[in-house]
């Protein structure tokens, strides 16, 4: 077997700044009242992910799940601590694509493609494919800051799985999409699982992961809680008692879910 | 670009494994050009939204220099009477602004780029250099039409390429591109920290008109009183940027002078104090030390790197 994602010891540490200028930290000071205050939303975390794995990551908002997600896909970098990975990585995090507000779906993709590290020949290969999947029609070349949050992630989502990748990263993917989306992103993942791509998924959803993963790895407060089969993994967390699956389908704005659930 | 699919479809070959490495950036300038495919996309867009939802679009990069070329020639030239001792003045200010107007703007808008692109930079990993370097690229494509001007207007009022002059030229846009591409760097690194550092380049900008031989001559530095301070005429020397208008004037201004108000016949005879002395020399050791400033810029961009996700 091949490791794919070797995580040892990874420590994330984040800064809270409560003053931000000058005049707000010389009064806090003189108050003796706390300039910033650092937690840790990865704590010395070890797990190894073999080639072909498909790992559901779960734990309540605010975790650490995504940050450990941006550690492993490169966005960030660990405090102390490795992350090492294997090939190509392609993915969500944090519902939603790094997208340019102002510029068209179109020339997103192509740029998303390009950082994922596809070249302009792939890219045109599989543009039809991706904006099939996507599915937003003659918005193609509007700016994607007036998207809704659904076609924003679905697109961002139709690049992702388009990408030729060794491991494929889905942050909570399935919390904006409408019910026939979720539906062909299950499919596609099913599809890109079964070619022995390795998957990081993390999901609140305990039916999905059961559907999708084969081992489960939960986050509390940014220490790694369990690392074992699906099944232990979701009565660990208690999330067997509720048929989470079917969690309210409305549209969550991305400021709120990245202050809840993504960043802290 | 276009939504045709290629009609030949390759299947990708399967590479071997790689290794087992770091997923963050190692980053470096050299990262920067080995992806180029993505950097000419971000050169795009940068261009596209840079002048988005403007009548005049690219024509503003015109428009900025030749209002403050108008305003200096009518105050220093007419009003202040520089155009009566010196010839050809336009010339030797407009080759000044070029250079200068690259600079700023490569400066300014390589501060603003990392915070500018925070979408990206938050959930995509890539070298985050690509943005500062864009920015370069992008002031060096709206440059070009000014050289151009520039160019044309030298011609008309009696330029002749020379070798050093070219040489020189040349020599004083790499040392401005150097420069601008490494303070790009370093600022766009701590702009992410601290939003203060655009406020502090822009009142920068304010001082770059001064302290260049841009809107008065070289000559009136080395001949007055401040030129005969030893220290003072060291510092004016050791600002990489005067090197650089100098370098630009000798290859564009001085073969249009020769000759008139006194000045020497031949491109030989020209020297101190009308240029500095060894500016050849003067300008590669520029060079070099802009190099150096790049290489210290890159290091610390690097370290500040790992935190741009977080912060922004």
């Amino acid at each position: 077997m091949t490791v794919s994602v070797q995580v040892e010891h990874a420590t994330k540490q984040f800064t809270l700044r409560y003053h931000r200028t000058i005049k707000q930290i010389t009064i806090a000071a003189m108050r003796r009242q706390k300039i910033s205050d650092t937690f840790k939303a990865v704590d010395d975390v070890s797990f190894t992910v073999q080639q072909g794995e498909s790992i559901g990551l779960m734990g309540l908002n605010g975790s650490g799940k995504s940050t450990l997600l941006k550690l492993v896909s490169g966005v960030m970098k660990p405090d102390s601590g490795s992350v090492l990975t294997r090939g190509r990585i392609a993915g969500l995090i944090a519902t939603g694509a790094g997208f340019h507000p102002q510029l068209s779906g179109r020339d997103n993709v192509y740029l998303n493609a390009a950082i994922l590290g596809m070249t302009e020949a792939e890219t045109k290969r599989k543009f039809d494919q991706i904006v099939d999947f996507a599915d937003i029609g003659r918005f193609l070349d509007t700016p994607v800051g007036h998207y809704s949050s659904g076609m924003f992630s679905r697109l961002g989502f139709a690049v992702a799985v388009h990408t030729e990748s060794d491991i494929f990263l889905v942050d909570e993917v399935l919390a904006v999409g409408d019910k026939p989306f979720k539906r062909k992103c299950m499919a596609r993942m099913q599809e890109i699982r079964d070619e022995g791509r390795t998957m990081l998924y993390v999901s609140h959803a305990a039916a999905s992961v059961r559907q999708m993963c084969d081992r489960v790895l939960v986050l509390e407060k940014g220490v790694l809680g369990f690392d074992g089969p699906v099944d232990e993994g979701i009565r660990y967390l208690h999330y067997d008692d509720a048929d989470t699956d079917e969690k309210p389908t409305d549209v969550v704005d991305d400021t709120e879910d990245e202050v809840l659930g993504a960043d802290v | 670009m276009t939504t045709h699919p290629d009609p030949v479809r390759i299947e990708p070959v399967l590479q071997p494994a790689p290794d087992l490495a770091p997923p963050f950036s190692k980053g470096g300038l050299i990262e920067v050009f080995r992806r180029r495919y993505l950097l000419k996309l971000l050169v795009q867009k940068e261009v596209r939204s840079r002048y988005q939802g403007s009548l005049l679009g690219v024509m503003w990069s015109y428009i900025q220099p030749m209002v403050r070329f108008c305003m200096y020639y009518f105050v220093i030239g007419l009003v202040l009477g520089l155009h009566k001792s010196f010839p050809n003045f336009a010339i030797h200010m407009f080759s000044a602004i070029v250079a200068m107007h690259f600079f700023t703007e490569t400066f300014s808008s390589g501060t603003r780029s990392v915070v500018k692109n925070k979408s990206i930079v938050r959930k995509m990993p890539m070298p985050r250099e690509m943005f500062p370097v864009a920015s370069v690229i992008v002031s060096a494509v709206n440059t070009f039409p000014q050289l151009a001007i520039l160019f044309v207007a030298s011609v008309v009022a009696g330029w002749r390429p020379d070798v050093v002059g070219v040489l020189a030229a040349f020599l004083g846009l790499a040392i401005v591109t150097v420069l601008g591409t490494a303070l790009a760097l370093l600022f766009a690194g701590l702009n992410v920290f601290f939003r203060d550092f655009q406020n502090i380049v822009s009142t920068f900008m304010v001082l770059t008109t001064w302290i260049v031989p841009m809107i008065y001559p070289f000559e009136k530095v080395a001949t007055s009183g401040l030129g005969h301070n030893h220290v003072f005429y060291s510092i004016y020397m050791s600002d990489p940027l005067t090197i650089a208008v100098v370098l630009m004037q000798r290859a564009f201004w001085i073969p249009t002078a020769l000759g008139k108000d006194g000045f020497p016949d031949q491109l030989g005879d020209v020297g101190f104090p009308y240029l500095p002395h060894n500016y050849m020399e003067l300008g590669l050791l520029m060079l070099g030390v802009s190099c150096i400033i790049l290489v210290l810029c890159q290091m610390v961009f690097r370290r500040l790197e790992g935190k741009f996700a977080e912060r922004l």
